[in-house]
């Protein structure tokens, strides 16, 4: 009703019933003169040093070469993937869990969750490495049992059961964990109190809302930073040289630490953990695409 | 005045120390449309909220079809149901939000087959022809594979009303459904309202939209600060209240 002026107005400015032909104007585009400048400077910085990399000797292309595919890079490279891979998959497992419980009503389960947050965050994850690793020198055996009827339905030695890769695996897993219990966290809570409400309306229970409703849409918030995490990783997992586990940096030292060849062996590992971060990059924009359904308007 | 579908008494909802509803009292009989009205702030979508049990209420009474949504009757004793029991109970009560909330990952159709499946463990098949001709009933077969954000509000709340009845609920509650509309868009929300009613649907409405609760609406309640103030037929209380506040807040809204 307040909107009575509005028939006034389209009489007042009636529209023209045959259309107007076309301007004679031509559109001249923006110029940006400080663009070229810029490219000038980038391009010659970019000679100098690409100058630089090929003619100085120092970097030692033909010895990057000879050991770019060696044997024991390559067993070194397995070893970072594989490592990165178990350690995020535990990491993002149990880091989902966690972060359920730390968001339960349960002042107990969500505590704990907390305390788990607070413990592997706020220690370095090379100090819990090593503590995993010496984890016999604290219990030196092990049993696993009903307690009182048959306690020792399992048991053994502590030593024998953390090798360094249980050692690896459990350091950085669950130190990713408590990273990650943090990025699904932040994920769940970006989605709209009404999805969960509209979901429980439906008569959902609590899980399958979550698994089904708000997950989902949390991906969207989670998998930019996992996939931060995940490269991140590939790089951390070079301080389980300290318990003697040969990963890519730990062979690519072992060779120069005999032959000398510090730049060109390190220049092979940076290549390595550049191309594998490439890759990762490449499989992290399709899962971001895959989670962005329903939030790109698709063409008709 | 058999049987009621629902039936409030002395209803009581706290929030910290601010108590929203003060002793709601309120029935609605099977097939009724009963429409809450009122200034904002009223208790209107709280005690809405409420009858689900999305909202726990702190006193009185509140059954569906005479059964406590969130407990367990045992003699002179009420249990508290954990949330999963109750959850199944909800089954039975479709809800219709002011801001829609569909599931914005998924299209209409799988919005409104979601819930048979995963809660009543339908067939997908099965759910999926019964969602293509509520979808339809709706006026939305054209849409099916859009997503809400490829939708216009009008459109949304339509796949949300389709979304609800595809859990055959016995009672509708509606919580301001079109007051996020654009004014264009409102009709065909009420359109679809008014052919679910026309059907025999139970629906309990909270609305600003006079025009719709005095044509379609059997019995209205007039909410404010907490109470029912006064309920009775459009008619008499749309053209005779006998309250000084319905009679304040009508004048307010039925002048603008």
């Amino acid at each position: 009703m307040t909107d009575t002026d509005t028939p006034s107005a389209e009489t007042a400015t009636p529209i023209r019933p045959v259309p107007a032909p076309a301007p004679d104007f031509v559109v001249v585009p923006a110029r940006h003169p400080g663009r070229w400048v810029v490219i000038a400077v980038i391009a010659v910085i970019a000679a100098v040093v690409l100058r630089s990399v090929i003619i100085n000797p120092n970097f030692q292309w033909t010895v990057v070469g000879h050991y770019i595919f060696a044997d024991i890079i390559l067993m070194g490279l397995l070893t970072t993937l594989w490592l990165t891979a178990i350690a995020m998959l535990l990491g993002v497992v149990l880091g989902v869990i966690v972060a359920v419980m730390r968001i339960s009503d349960n002042p107990i389960i969500s505590s704990a969750a907390q305390f788990f947050l607070w413990f592997f965050r706020g220690t370095p994850v090379l100090v819990q490495l090593i503590f995993w690793y010496n984890l016999a020198a604290l219990y030196p055996n092990y049993a696993i049992g009903i307690p009182f009827l048959a306690p020792h339905l399992l048991h053994g030695s502590v030593n024998d059961l953390i090798t360094p890769y249980t050692a690896a695996i459990l350091g950085l897993g669950l130190n990713e964990a408590a990273y990650m219990a943090e990025i699904v966290r932040a994920g769940i809570m970006s989605v709209d109190g009404g999805q969960a409400e509209a979901a429980r309306a439906l008569g959902m229970k609590r899980i399958t809302a979550m698994r089904r409703i708000i997950l989902p849409q949390a991906m969207r918030f989670i998998v930019p930073p996992t996939g931060n995490e995940t490269i991140g990783m590939l790089k951390t997992t070079s301080i389980v040289s300290v318990i003697a586990l040969s990963d890519l940096l730990y062979s690519a030292q072992t060779i120069y630490s005999r032959t000398f060849q510090t730049i060109p062996l390190l220049l092979v590992a940076c290549i390595w953990y550049l191309g594998v971060t490439s890759l990762l990059s490449t499989v992290q924009s399709r899962i971001e695409h895959r989670f962005s359904r329903g939030h790109i308007r698709r063409s008709r | 005045m058999s049987n009621p579908l629902v039936e409030a008494r002395q209803v009581i909802k706290r929030y910290g120390n601010v108590e929203v509803l003060r002793g709601v009292d309120f029935t609605v009989q099977q097939g009724e449309v009963a429409c809450l009205i009122g200034p904002s702030g009223s208790g209107k979508s709280t005690f809405l909220r409420c009858i689900n049990h999305l909202e726990k209420i702190d006193g009185g009474t509140l059954t569906v079809g005479g059964d406590f949504i969130g407990y367990r009757q045992q003699g002179n004793k009420l249990h508290e149901l954990r949330e999963n029991e109750i959850a199944a109970k909800r089954e039975k009560i479709g809800m219709v939000f002011q801001r829609f909330n569909l599931f914005a990952h998924k299209t209409a159709l799988e919005n409104v087959i979601e819930a048979p499946i995963v809660v009543k463990g339908e067939k997908r098949q099965e759910a999926m022809e019964h969602a293509r001709s509520l979808l339809a009933r709706v006026g939305l077969s054209h849409r099916v594979d859009a997503y809400p954000a490829e939708l216009s509000g009008g459109q949304q709340q339509r796949v949300a009303i389709a979304r609800a009845l595809a859990m055959r609920p016995e009672l509708m509650l509606f919580d301001e459904p079109t007051s996020a509309l654009d004014p264009e868009l409102v009709g065909e929300v009420l359109d679809v309202m008014r052919d679910l009613a026309r059907d025999g649907m139970t629906m309990i409405v909270v609305t600003h939209e006079m025009g719709f609760a005095r044509e379609v609406g059997k019995t209205i309640a007039f909410m404010d600060e907490g109470v029912v103030v006064e309920h009775g037929t459009p008619e008499r209380l749309f053209t005779a209240p006998r309250h000084p506040r319905t009679r304040a807040f009508l004048s307010k809204v039925l002048k603008a």
